[in-house]
């Protein structure tokens, strides 16, 4: 037995697929799409929100799939202790759905940026890092005009002080500078998880890491974490 | 009166007075005054190619993969048994020049629907762009917004841009060139048509509403740009919305899934007129519709703004009677507009209701059926004279000044900052994204396949000589393609010329077209359909004929994909391919000596058959560690780009009998046909002897190393660093 993952689509939504692809081709478990107007997430483990524009991205990026039913749902799952992965667009619905803290705000350099970036993992302890090394530094790659992570200093503080920082924007030699910062985001946050440590969200594409042929497996190990703790959860062994 | 009312109605909607005179007598009466407009539009270059049809009829159309060729609304090609890919390229300019964001965006857009016409999911998108130099704040302030406008409508769309080209040149400061192609992937026995058949079956409107935008778009796009263009036409440029367009892809595949789609096309030039008359005529019948049915963004429209609205995101489809409520569910799902317009008739007749009144009532091949022109071609006496300048006593530069100056040039320096503003990598087909030869992606139906991109095309060559330019675009592309280790299947071709009216016009037509046959036929790669944009003209003057080729190859095993850089100290660097060179409308000649002039070398098409063959055995085999085609700035700026994307350097030796002796020839004189390769020491002599065997010279040029490229020649030698060289490369501007 495995965990049962749902792949969220919202009107817009353009990495479902993908997120289904990794799931079911590299990672061989079972995998469904949820569609937007639907509250039911019985039976899943984990739920992803993928990347894209849902609803086109029109007023925020998010904002609008944040009142969907779906999301309703999610914040229910979520606050029952389900596992929610949240990916570039994914994440800006969990900080407009208030599920995480802080806000996703436009580029600094205010154009789209598509390229593999360095992350460095900040905790392994989390059932989407499990199988990081902590400070273990990988690539994956981002694509995204409104990724600039932003929330007030004294939140940010508190995010730090209660570990929630899960990846952080790195240069290639693991450390924070302005160059490795692709996004202008705040303390260098590429990814964060919620205090209980559920619900994850991150601007980089993992599922566009997961196999070797498309230049790196580093994302590979973010779904093979969640899958294994949430199998695990549910006395399911992979 | 005011004079503009004096103008006779044939006139007003764009005919010529015999073309008025043609259509009453298709008709057998006077057109009403809706009637003509559709006329107007349907009538236009832009839609009927009435003046390069005659020239188009001698591409090769046809091969054992061709699934269907031009005259559909993409051509579609088999890669793998049972899997099919549809491809197409078309412009944007004229929309382009007025509102470059928008233009440039529904260019994406229409380009997207096209491709999903054939019942193919988009996979990757490759935008081949010309704008004056980015020196000119007009020209990057419209290069600028093309860009974005790319950005906007394919990342929200979740296509993604894998390649294409940005050449700059003065010819298109005030009208910049858009070409936006797709490939889409279908599977070989689900191929859809636009051929509307089955009387009684029902017409269905899919999409977003219907509004005022885009109101004679065709027609703007084939007029010359007016001096005050920007303020006058804004109206007939599209708004484009990148999340209708997604929601249309997944609905309309998803109606397709259901069977009982029989034929469906993009409303897009010429909007609904343009394909209810289309479907109607290819399928032999006529279709009755009611205009009141039609979903509308604003009130108090009029039948020909209905009929003619360009308005984005919209599919008319002719679906099974009795299964319409499959098809529609499939649109509201994915909340779009879904309305039965009326139905298909067996009599071949368009009649269009407007409440009960009957506002048009015609048959649909007299929509279709536009006269085609031939102008007398003629060669101007000053491009013969240019062409024809002897480039002999030219002084000769300091070699590595020039090389940097060539790796700094606009058209050269790498593109990075463009294509990083677009996502390359969603659908994770990905293998080689921008930047490189050729794009690749992964066939996931077909593993280990995949496919190569190219888009490519040179207008100073055609300018010049427009034959060579019309080669040199397909051996270019198909080269690019057999650079990572492809074999080319299919390639779709826009054009993209000045007044047709004009002989020289006629004359560049004629010899781009003739050259792209004669190369197309040479290597046995079919042309599967295409566009043309013509009347690219401003007050100052015509663009450079520039014909943009995409071609589409087939690579047996994605993992064995070539780069384009050295990989490895100690391989042995080759120059293989032909020896035809010429600084004739090359980049050096531009950049360095502030020329466009001299004769450009001509393609050897069987030699380039060959170097093909040779190219895609030796990857096959794995006797090659990298390859890249030689273009802009010759076999310097070739070694120095192989260098930078592998961090390497090389040392080589040009030997002084090369090219005449010229050092500047050697190192930047352009010919087609030419690669660098790098391969291991062990396996030269397999390779060596392949293209030996095949009749492909090679040339040894020396050995991959550290740290800097330094090039002997006859006359000295350049040595510069590879940071020197990447540094120079960065300078985008």
């Amino acid at each position: 037995m495995s965990a049962r993952f749902g792949v969220v689509v919202f009107p817009g939504s353009n990495c479902d697929r993908d997120c289904l692809h990794v799931l079911h081709e590299v990672l061989g478990c079972p995998a469904e799409f949820v569609w937007h107007e639907s509250e039911d997430l019985s039976g899943f483990d984990v739920v992803v929100l993928p990347g894209g524009f849902s609803y086109g991205d029109y007023l925020r990026p998010g904002a609008v799939a944040a009142t969907s039913p779906v999301v309703r749902a999610v914040k229910h799952f979520a606050a029952a202790g389900g596992l929610v992965l949240g990916i570039c667009n994914g994440f800006q619905v969990l900080t407009e759905a208030g599920l995480l803290p802080g806000a996703l705000l436009r580029n600094r350099g205010a154009t789209f940026r598509c390229e593999w970036v360095s992350l460095r993992v900040e905790r392994s302890d989390t059932p989407f890092t499990a199988l990081y090394e902590p400070g273990e530094v990988v690539r994956m790659p981002i694509a995204h005009g409104d990724g600039r992570y932003h929330a007030p200093e004294e939140v940010a503080e508190e995010l730090e002080r209660c570990r929630q920082v899960v990846f952080r924007y790195v240069d290639n030699r693991g450390r924070t500078t302005a160059e490795g910062n692709p996004n202008g985001s705040v303390h260098h946050i590429a990814g964060v998880v919620n205090r209980a440590g559920n619900v994850l969200g991150l601007m980089p594409h993992p599922e566009r890491c997961a196999e070797e042929v498309l230049g790196g497996t580093d994302g590979r190990r973010l779904f093979e974490s969640v899958h294994r703790w949430a199998a695990h959860a549910a006395g399911r062994v992979p | 009166m005011r004079a503009a009312t004096r103008i006779p109605g044939w006139q007003a909607a764009g005919l010529r007075r015999e073309e008025y005179e043609r259509v009453c007598a298709l008709l057998g009466r006077e057109p009403n005054a809706v009637e003509l407009r559709m006329f107007g539009v349907m009538w236009s270059e832009h839609c009927a190619y009435k003046h390069s049809r005659p020239y188009l009829k001698r591409l090769p159309t046809t091969g054992s993969g061709v699934l269907r060729g031009p005259g559909e609304n993409a051509g579609v090609v088999e890669v793998s048994p049972g899997l099919a890919v549809a491809l197409k390229v078309e412009s944007h300019n004229h929309p382009s020049a007025v509102d470059p964001f928008h233009g440039a965006a529904t260019g994406v857009g229409g380009i997207l629907r096209d491709v999903l016409s054939m019942g193919a999911r988009p996979l990757a998108l490759l935008d081949s762009l010309r704008f004056g130099p980015p020196d000119d704040r007009h020209a990057r302030r419209l290069r600028d917004g093309v860009v974005a406008g790319i950005s906007h409508y394919g990342n929200c769309v979740g296509v993604p841009v894998v390649g294409g080209e940005i050449l700059y040149e003065d010819c298109y400061r005030a009208n910049p060139l858009v070409n936006v192609a797709c490939v889409g992937l279908v599977s070989s026995s689900r191929v859809a048509s636009s051929r509307a058949t089955g009387p009684g079956n029902s017409v269905v409107y899919a999409g977003t509403r219907t509004g005022r935008d885009g109101i004679g778009g065709a027609r703007f796009a084939s007029e010359e740009l007016a001096e005050d263009a920007a303020e006058a036409d804004r109206g007939a440029v599209q708004m484009g919305d990148p999340l209708a367009g997604k929601l249309l892809i997944e609905a309309t595949l998803e109606a397709l899934q259901s069977g009982a789609v029989v034929a469906l096309q993009d409303m897009g030039a010429a909007g609904l007129t343009c394909a209810a008359a289309e479907m109607s005529a290819r399928g032999g019948v006529g279709m009755v519709l009611h205009l009141d049915r039609v979903p509308r963004r604003e009130r108090g429209m009029t039948p020909v703004e209905v009929l003619l609205s360009e308005s984005q995101e919209r599919m008319l489809l002719v679906v099974q009677r009795g299964r319409e409520e499959e098809v529609l569910r499939a649109y509201r799902r994915w909340g779009l507009r879904a309305e039965i317009l009326g139905e298909v008739t067996a009599e071949p007749l368009l009649q269009v209701y407007d409440g009960r009144e009957l506002v048009v009532e015609l048959s649909p091949c007299a929509l279709t059926d536009a006269p085609t022109y031939r102008v007398p071609e003629q060669e101007p006496p000053a491009r013969r004279a240019l062409r024809e300048v002897s480039l002999e006593g030219l002084p000769q530069p300091d070699l590595k000044e020039a090389l940097l100056a060539l790796l700094r040039s606009p058209s050269v320096v790498t593109k990075r900052p463009v294509y990083s503003q677009y996502d390359h990598m969603v659908q994770l087909r990905t293998v080689v994204g921008p930047g490189s030869d050729a794009a690749v992606l992964r066939l996931l139906e077909a593993p280990p396949r995949g496919l190569a991109l190219s888009a490519d095309g040179n207008g100073r060559l055609s300018y010049l000589d427009p034959w060579a330019g019309g080669a040199a675009a397909v051996c270019e592309a198909t080269l690019n393609v057999a650079c990572v280790g492809a074999r080319p299947v299919a390639i779709t071709d826009g054009l993209n010329l000045g007044n047709p009216e004009r002989p020289e016009v006629a004359w560049e037509l004629a010899g781009v077209v003739d050259g792209i046959a004669d190369a197309c036929a040479a290597l046995g790669v079919p042309v599967v359909g295409g566009n043309v944009s013509l009347y690219n003209e401003s007050e100052l003057g015509a663009v450079y004929p520039t014909p943009v080729v995409v071609c589409v190859g087939v690579l047996e095993d994605v993992s064995q994909v070539l780069p384009t850089g050295f990989c490895e100290s100690g391989d042995l660097v080759a120059l293989v391919g032909g020896d035809r060179v010429s600084l004739g409308g090359s980049e050096y000649l531009r950049v360095v000596h502030g020329r466009v002039a001299g004769a450009p070398a001509r393609p050897d098409l069987q030699l380039h058959r060959r170097l093909v063959n040779v190219l895609v055995r030796a990857a096959q085999a794995g006797l090659l560690r990298s390859a890249h085609d030689l273009s802009e700035g010759g076999l310097g700026v070739a070694l120095a780009e192989a260098c930078v994307a592998g961090r390497l350097g090389a040392r080589c030796t040009l030997s002084p009998q090369l090219f005449g002796g010229r050092a500047d020839v050697a190192l930047f004189g352009e010919g087609p046909s030419r690669v660098v390769v790098s391969v291991p020491p062990e396996r030269y002599e397999a390779f060596a002897e392949l293209c030996v065997r095949e009749g492909v010279p090679i040339r040894l040029l020396g050995t991959v190393g550290e740290g800097e490229l330094r090039v002997r020649l006859a006359d000295g030698e350049l040595a510069v660093s590879v940071e020197q060289l990447r540094a120079a490369q960065e300078a985008y501007r």
